[in-house]
């Protein structure tokens, strides 16, 4: 990036709130650069998005302007500008005055970044106290923090009162918390606030909220925010510009309307792609490979062994970050090119066949319960054969248990759940082997469902063993087989879950899976967990399997649009009620209920975010033959 | 009188943990009872030898009541334990209590200064080894400890008599010998060298466990979160840090408090401290039952109360446990 | 028919992502730690010294050789002790019985420790509250005490001392096992093998053990340097199963009076024993060390 390309910057460096130059962070002791070359600038009252997947380097970039570095990396050269000062320049003493003062942070987890042994109200109130006499005017009592206290829990829409106050953070729920960090980010009027995907882990409807605010105070007050995410969707609907970052570099940095009309690194416009839409019913592209961590990186272009428009120099040099339009650079040799791409429709309309009479899993006024509370209250439905049905809810609503109670995890329920023609017992143990081997279920968290100990043939091979399909060399034989359905090679077998990827750990829970046949799949959350590119690769791969092998799927999440991408049809559970059911394209593109109206609207889709931008139809991704 | 305990918040707990004790140390007395009193094969002959003459045996058999059901023995027992009745003793013909008295409130002493001297030592040597990890204060002192801990009490006690008492200095007493009638307060040259040993038994544990809770700490979101808010670097290691930190420390002081009593039994033979840790080696190599079973309770109550206490202390430094209850 | 390189997938020429390094096995991870060779070293002398020590040993370990107390000279390499006897020749008897003692000891409260703990982590119900209530039970008699007075009720035996330090080390052993097990427990991969009605005992010893094995071994080592560290002491208070034979324990009570005049007589095993549980805390040092390495390294995802 070179200096005239920032000079030529549509807000002069003088007025921006921060300006970022070289950035370069590094791994203390091997000295591998985790990123490089970072520069921005963000104009007060304005909000940067910073995109990236897991990997990227997007929250080492966004502590920097803190000046701080996790521990065993270490800021190695460029310059953060606030307020004409290099914070990097500055002592240890002079940045803690500056940190929550002038430049503040809002963690991603909120819960853990809550001291749990203190109260609430504490950890609010010595944030103004630390920093007294360095606010606009400074020198202020305890009668003084109070009063702004109050004010700023308002602000937030926290209730004001001091018996809030006196809470423990555990005794917050997570939407509360994460206003609390709001709050303490906002308490001393930074100039600068850097969110760390404050939204992830937290329902849609709180998302939403708390996405408001933040828009909000960052009006209010006129405060620059580096918004760090994942998730293009949410960034769009808050940030002007979007800054995309890929393994350590920023490829991409365009007004948030440029990037969804027309985007200029291949890339971003696959990440585009990746993204479910709620309008959908098109299959999701992802993206083969995954980046390349510190120190294993290419030579030339980062993205090159991935990308499907590389050439020869792509690979020998790395790319320059630079101007392709006013508002609009792009690090890609062949960046004009991309740009002037025709937006082709890829990704065929999925076929779905549509479902047969018999019902292969039916539920008949479930009732669950957790202990003596009730979580499921008479919840009725059908799953017929062949048939993918989408079970979608916030968190708390039911859907988790009842799906467990499907799988005969979760005991504590009546009613009657029958398989085909067999009723289930409520234990897993009690059924016999026959009908456990027909019901199977893949948990949403891939770093858990492995056992650590074990291969992966062996955990492939486990339910051939358990229900004696199939054993000795006709065994390895189907492990291989299945290995090779999920796309990957046979080579895995020999591998632990811990030489593997989220996205390759959660093929091998398929496999594990799908190895003995079943009738029914269950898919717990099974792509919540993962980035959008691997999800979208892992739902492709879950659709096709379903409609190969004429599998009966419960696919169960809380990201609507990716329904869409999956379903037939799809039940919206609300508080363990059945508030809608039907057909997905009818439910989610007319919804009946309130609560499914809401919820869409609530939901930060690629739609949402085009709309927000003001650009018409969304724009199906444009790739090239792959 | 039930109904109107409240089963709630900390009060609650700790009355649940109480209850929870008290079955423990029944079972605990019969435990102790049945192990020596109620095992086949005859205690009065186990207590005589093989030369006793039947009539010894019977007079004795008679007065340890080993004639009647083992119930009633067992009830015996248990009700003059708890109305402060602990027994004769065999060997000296006393009243358990006037032999154990003053013995115990030698051992009291001994043990409570040694774990006034070694907590705050052990939770300081850990805080500053976590906070300057992997640098030689930490290397040092982590091996130091690991030996120590490693060696058992009466091969250290002995090795400190060796070099502070007999062959390579002499500045302590080898022995510490407390007459009757005379407090350990009035010999405190006495208490140093037995005091040294339980502290180097028991600080290692601590200080690591102190360390470990520390570091864990110290690398935790919401200590990092403290430093970006711009909290003076004290705040955050005292009002931040150490409540977080001292939470597991409480248990493991209190086990190795608990620890100590039986330390004691060593550590007070190896100094011929007058202490019931002698008093039940001696009891023991008498075969006085009374005296063993007291003893046997003693240290059980002892180290069922000191649990407790932790559990408590535990509880107060984490506000998270507290709710739940 | 799906490729076999597809999305998210290595396929030829692209880098595979290389992880941390799979520890297959912990002990092997852990001999590169100076700390653990070091501990190897230490105990391997040492059991080398226990065992193989009789046969080599100069003098019978009560066959006088010289006055009573006499520093070393002659032919006592390291003086005599208070009876007269070769010290060295009785340093060179006296860990066997030690030794052994511990090893069985350890070993079996290690087994029934484990089988305890594992059953109640996995119970996670009333079962669990039962085993850890007489847990407790056991574990309100320091280790010490309860050797007293077994040895004091039933007599100076070998299994007496044996089965009480084994008695005691079970809960301490079962609270460790049941402390690893309780969050291997709640992982989604147990669920599956629940799910898909894997029996029980396969579960607790296949799946679950194998996962619990790093905070395992590291107690199994502190377990053996205090069953030897109570072994000896019981030796030292005089309730050693062979009174009168050559043990380390007895050797430092008996000579600890002339400390002043012939420390050998007491110095000598003292740094046996203290080589031997050095050397054995050392290796469990190692271990956990070794372990929290690969937990902060694979924490990192």
């Amino acid at each position: 990036m070179s200096a005239e390309d920032l000079a030529s910057e549509s807000a002069e460096p003088a007025q921006a709130a921060v300006t970022v130059r070289d950035l370069q962070i590094e791994v203390a002791d091997t000295r591998t650069a985790v990123v490089t070359d970072i520069a921005f600038e963000i104009a007060p009252g304005e909000v940067l998005g910073l995109v990236g997947e897991s990997g990227s380097g997007k929250t080492t970039v966004g502590l920097a302007l803190l000046g701080h570095a996790r521990r065993g990396l270490v800021i190695a050269g460029g310059s953060v500008l606030l307020g004409g000062r290099d914070i990097l320049a500055l002592s240890d003493e002079q940045l803690r005055r500056l940190r929550g003062s002038v430049v503040s942070y809002v963690p991603q987890d909120p819960a853990s970044s809550l001291n749990p042994a203190l109260r609430v109200g504490l950890q609010l109130r010595e944030v103004l106290e630390a920093h007294v006499g360095e606010r606009d005017g400074g020198g202020a009592g305890r009668a003084d923090h109070s009063a702004r206290i109050a004010e700023i829990m308002r602000e937030v829409a926290l209730p004001d009162d001091p018996r809030f106050l006196r809470r423990y953070p555990h005794e917050l729920s997570g939407g509360q918390q994460q206003r609390i960090g709001l709050a303490m980010a906002f308490a001393n009027r930074p100039r600068l606030i850097v969110l760390d995907e404050p939204t992830t882990g937290l329902d849609v409807t709180t998302q939403a909220h708390v996405l408001s605010t933040v828009r909000e105070l960052a009006r209010l007050h006129d405060v620059a925010a580096l918004y760090v995410s994942h998730d293009l969707a949410v960034v769009a609907t808050l940030a002007r510009r979007v800054a995309v970052m890929y393994a350590g570099r920023i490829v991409e940095l365009a007004t948030a309307e440029a990037l969804f009309s027309s985007a200029g690194h291949p890339y971003t416009r696959r990440l585009i792609g990746a993204i479910p839409r709620l309008t959908g019913g098109r299959s999701l592209l992802g993206i083969p490979g995954h980046a390349a961590s510190p120190g294993n990186r290419p030579p030339g272009c980062s993205f090159a062994p991935r990308c499907s428009m590389r050439i020869e120099q792509c690979e020998q040099e790395i790319p320059a970050l630079r101007r392709v339009s006013a508002d609009h650079m792009v690090r890609c040799i062949r960046a004009e090119e991309v740009l002037t791409q025709e937006q082709r429709r890829i990704g065929d309309p999925i076929d779905m066949p549509a479902a047969e009479d018999l019902a292969a899993l039916r539920l008949d006024s479930v009732v669950a319960s957790y202990g003596r509370l009730e979580v499921v209250h008479s919840v009725s439905f059908s799953l017929a054969a062949h048939e993918c049905l989408a079970l979608v809810g916030e968190s708390g609503s039911g859907k988790t248990t009842i799906a467990r109670a499907i799988a005969g995890l979760h005991r504590n329920w009546t009613g009657k759940i029958t398989l085909g023609d067999v009723p289930l017992q409520a234990s897993a143990r009690r059924r016999d082997a026959d009908t456990r081997r027909r019901i199977q279920y893949i948990f949403q968290n891939p770093y858990g469902s492995l056992n650590p100990r074990r291969t992966v043939g062996d955990i492939i091979e486990q339910p051939l063993r358990l229900f004696g399909t199939a054993s000795g060399r006709d065994a390895s034989r189907r492990v291989a087989e299945m290995l090779e359905r999920v796309s990957l090679t046979a080579s895995y077998a020999a591998r632990y879950p811990d030489q593997l990827s989220g996205g390759e750990r959660q093929r091998v829970a398929i496999a594990r899976a799908l190895v003995c046949d079943p009738a029914v799949l269950v898919c717990d959350e099974v792509t919540s967990a993962l980035d959008v590119s691997v999800q979208a690769a892992i739902v492709e791969l879950l659709g096709n399997l379903q409609r190969d092998l004429g599998l009966s799927m419960l696919f169960i999440t809380h990201n609507l649009p990716l329904v869409r991408s999956i379903a037939q049809r799809v039940a919206v559970l609300h508080e363990g009620v059945i508030a809608e059911m039907g057909d997905a394209a009818q439910v989610l593109g007319t919804p009946g209920q309130p609560y499914t109206r809401q919820l869409i609207s609530d939901t930060p889709s690629l739609e949402t975010a085009i709309a927000e931008v003001g650009l018409g139809e969304p724009p199906v991704d444009a790739a090239s033959a792959s | 009188m039930l109904a109107r305990i409240r089963w709630g918040g900390v009060s609650g707990f700790v009355i649940r943990r109480l209850l929870l004790g008290l079955i423990v140390l029944i079972m605990v007395s019969i435990v102790v009872f049945a192990a020596t009193q109620a095992l086949p094969g005859d205690p009065a002959r186990a207590i005589l030898g093989r030369s006793a003459t039947p009539q010894s045996l019977a007079a004795l058999r008679l007065k340890l009541h080993l004639d009647q059901p083992v119930f009633t023995q067992y009830w015996t027992w248990l009700t003059g334990l708890l109305r402060g009745n602990l027994g004769t003793s065999l060997a000296a013909q006393e009243p358990v209590t006037t032999l154990l008295g003053p013995k115990l409130v030698n051992s009291s002493v001994l043990v409570a200064v040694s774990a006034i001297v070694s907590i705050p030592v052990s939770i300081a040597i850990g805080s500053w080894a976590a906070l300057k990890r992997e640098k030689i204060f930490d290397t040092v002192t982590s091996n130091l400890l690991l030996a120590l801990a490693a060696l058992p009490e009466f091969v250290v006690a002995v090795v400190l008599v060796l070099l502070l008492a007999t062959t390579v200095f002499q500045v302590l007493p080898a022995i510490s010998r407390i007459p009757p009638g005379s407090g350990p307060w009035n010999y405190p040259s006495a208490l140093v060298l037995p005091v040294l040993t339980l502290v180097i038994a028991v600080a290692p544990y601590v200080a690591r466990i102190m360390r470990a809770s520390m570091v864990e700490v110290l690398e935790s979101d919401y200590i990092e979160m403290a430093r970006l808010k711009g909290l003076p670097e004290r705040t955050v290691m005292i009002r931040h840090a150490l409540p977080n930190a001292l939470g597991p420390v409480f248990q493991v002081i209190a086990l190795n408090l608990a620890y100590l009593a039986g330390g004691i039994v060593v550590v007070e033979y190896v100094f011929d401290y007058t202490g019931i840790g002698s008093g039940l080696q001696e009891a023991v190599l008498n075969h006085d039952l009374p005296v063993v079973q007291a003893l046997a309770m003693l240290i059980a109550a002892l180290y069922v109360v000191l649990n407790l206490l932790a559990d408590v202390a535990t509880i107060m430094v984490t506000p998270r446990l507290r709710t739940r209850l | 028919m799906i490729p076999a390189a597809g999305p998210d997938v290595a396929a030829a020429g692209i880098p595979l992502e290389a992880p941390p390094v799979r520890a297959t096995s912990l002990l092997r991870r852990s001999i590169r730690l100076w700390r653990t060779r070091i501990g190897v070293l230490l105990v391997g002398l040492l059991v080398l010294l226990a065992i193989v020590g009789p046969f080599v040993a100069p003098y019978g370990p009560t066959t006088p050789v010289g006055a009573p107390n006499s520093l070393p000279g002659g032919k006592a390499v390291l003086g005599t002790d208070y009876l007269g006897q070769d010290v060295l020749s009785r340093v060179l008897y006296g860990g066997r019985s030690i030794l052994i003692m511990a090893l069985i000891a350890t070993a079996a409260g290690l087994i029934v420790g484990v089988v305890i703990g594992l059953v109640a982590a996995y119970a996670r119900n009333a079962l669990d509250d039962v085993l850890m209530r007489v847990m407790d039970v056991i574990m309100a008699f320091p280790q010490i005490m309860l050797g007293l007075v077994a040895v004091a009720v039933i007599g100076p035996h070998a299994w007496v001392i044996v089965t009480a330090i084994a008695l005691t080390t079970v809960p301490r052993i079962a609270r460790i096992a049941r402390g690893a097990a309780l969050p291997v427990v709640e992982r989604d991969f147990i669920a599956s093998a629940e799910a898909m009605g894997v029996p029980r005992r396969r579960i607790l010893f296949v799946e679950l053990l194998p996962n619990t094995l790093g905070p395992l071994m590291v107690e199994a080592s502190l377990r053996m340097t205090y069953s030897i560290g109570v072994i000896a002491a019981l030796a030292y208070l005089g309730l050693s199963a062979d009174p009168n034979g050559a043990n380390w324990g007895t050797m430092i009570q008996q000579n600890q009076l002339v400390l002043a005049v012939q420390p050998w007589g007491a110095v000598a095993p003292i740094i046996a024993i203290a080589l031997l549980t050095m050397g054995t805390g050392l290796i469990g040092d190692g271990i956990a060390r070794t372990a929290a390495g690969i937990d902060r390294s694979r924490g990192a995802e």
